[in-house]
């Protein structure tokens, strides 16, 4: 090994799968070895045996639509406001002197803790599982598009302006073109967070999605049970995550280049 | 010939320091005139005013006997560091301005190609400007700036950052572009060769405050070969112009050490 020395593509895969074979095989020793009670921890076998019962009999499918929904109902909300409001931001100064000192003391605000004053509000129905994902992303996502945005070459901007452009094709023709591929970085990357929102909102007040199944285990010490959900999360915000990535790849192939 | 730009009485002062003071200057049509000076000088920042990026404190500048206040798609600027939109393909570059100004697609397409053509470009549309050698993107640039149709073009050192080898090369192009068309350039550097080789007439700055100190017509006959640089007349200016040169150098290093 040699730093920063390019790995091959074959072996980077294979080194990445093996680290999950690592981790189920510490995980198989540790239960099946009787290192563990199962109270604590099932096993990978109980686990698969209880999620299959949990998709086929006892309708899992619907709890794992439901989150889905929520995640991405929040998320494009959150992503409809913020991208429009952080693109004005960054372009026109006036208007971030106006925002950005409240969206910066926002962003600090967590989430979780707008549940219970969200409950008082909006109940325990979907919009108030949507509103704690919108709170969670929202302030960050205007905040570093802003600073995206704000951050565009000045060079590429002389360039456009003694090609004749004026204000607002300066926007629409340099300042978002040049930033469309780091703001989608940034929407993948909020989009992780939707995930972990999603979920302190099911655990608490829903009669629905991956979460509510997760605490409704809790009372019946079903670990096998919790633990599938939470790989399920996982395998979903892998999925995700990849597919995102796949899709800026294709939307901005010249952001590819020279890495 | 009437005078396509007048600068008259140009001051540039940043807070208390004046980088140029009460400057004239009279470029007649067809002119391509080298500005040399130490770095520091105010050369570019006089280029900067006349593309209207920046704002003189004293003064004015006349472009066709209208008063310059920003800047603006007549006149065209090639700048030192690479400003090709990296979003754009190299066709799409040279377009830009003719998208601005609402030509046609097809009419852009024949004028685009034309310059790519002239700029030894041909059959590169399709490439990004990353996929691109430095040489190649200030050729898309000149392109870019031509293909605009502009009243004059305004140059910052645009081979500033190639190779000694890949600069002489383009200063020959750009010098057949010019015989051809001759289109009116205001030309900075500080190389001495690139400035005699190219220029009808040179300018040499003072250092700071900058002035004109020196204004040369140079006694080449067009059309220019490269072996003009062995000749007499052309040592000879280039003699007289290292040393005033020089002698700026040494004033603005004098400077330097005083404060």
């Amino acid at each position: 090994m040699k730093p920063l020395t390019p790995v091959s593509p074959g072996a980077r895969i294979a080194l990445g799968i093996s680290f999950f074979v690592v981790f189920v095989a510490v995980w198989a020793i540790a239960t099946f070895g009787g290192f563990v009670q199962k109270t604590f921890l099932a096993d990978p076998l109980a686990m698969l045996k209880s999620g299959w019962v949990l998709l086929t009999e006892m309708g899992f499918a619907k709890d794992i639509g439901m989150t889905v929904f929520r995640v991405v109902g929040g998320f494009l909300i959150a992503a409809v406001i913020a991208v429009p409001l952080g693109v004005a931001m960054g372009a026109y100064k006036p208007i971030e002197a106006f925002f950005e000192p409240f969206v910066s003391f926002a962003r600090y605000l967590p989430a979780s803790a707008f549940i219970p004053l969200l409950i008082l509000w909006a109940g325990i129905g979907e919009a108030q599982k949507l509103a704690v994902i919108f709170i969670g992303s929202f302030f960050s996502l205007v905040l570093m598009i802003s600073v995206t945005v704000g951050n565009t070459r000045r060079d590429l901007v002389e360039a456009a302006y003694t090609l004749g452009v004026g204000d607002t094709s300066l926007i629409r023709r340099v300042l978002i073109p040049g930033a469309a591929p780091e703001i989608a970085e940034q929407l993948r990357m909020v989009l992780g967070w939707a995930w972990t929102y999603v979920i302190v909102a099911e655990l608490i007040g829903a009669s629905s999605g991956i979460g509510h199944m997760i605490t409704d285990s809790q009372a019946l010490l079903a670990t096998d049970q919790i633990i599938f959900g939470i790989i399920v999360i996982g395998l979903i915000g892998l999925a995700s995550d990849l597919f995102f990535k796949w899709v800026n790849r294709r939307l901005f192939p010249w952001a590819q280049l020279g890495r | 010939m009437a005078n396509i730009l007048s600068i008259r009485g140009v001051e540039r002062r940043f807070d208390t320091t004046l980088a140029l003071q009460a400057t004239n200057l009279e470029v007649a049509e067809n002119d391509f005139i080298t500005v040399l000076g130490p770095s520091g000088c105010g050369k570019s920042t006089l280029l900067r005013i006349v593309a209207g990026l920046d704002r003189q404190t004293a003064g004015e500048v006349l472009l066709d006997g209208r008063r310059i206040d920003g800047p603006g798609a007549d006149r065209g600027m090639v700048f030192q560091s690479y400003t090709l939109f990296p979003w754009l393909t190299v066709l799409d570059n040279v377009c830009f301005g003719l998208v601005e100004r609402g030509l046609p697609r097809e009419q852009q397409l024949d004028i685009a190609h034309g310059f790519l053509a002239k700029v030894g470009l041909k059959g590169f549309d399709k490439h990004y400007p990353k996929q691109l050698s430095g040489g190649m993107q200030q050729r898309t640039a000149i392109a870019r700036a031509l293909a605009n149709d502009p009243r004059m073009l305004l140059m910052d050192e645009p081979f500033g950052a190639l190779d000694h080898q890949t600069r002489e090369l383009m200063q020959e192009l750009l010098l057949g572009i010019w015989e051809e068309q001759r289109k009116t350039v205001l030309f900075v550097t500080h190389d001495i060769d690139e400035a005699v080789f190219m220029g009808s007439r040179v300018i040499v700055m003072s250092a700071r405050p900058g002035r004109i100190k020196l204004d040369r017509a140079v006694p080449l006959a067009h059309p220019r070969h490269y072996s003009v640089k062995t000749t007499a007349e052309f040592t000879e200016l280039k003699a007289e112009l290292t040393e005033q040169v020089r002698v700026e150098v040494r004033a603005a290093q004098a400077t330097m050490e005083a404060t």
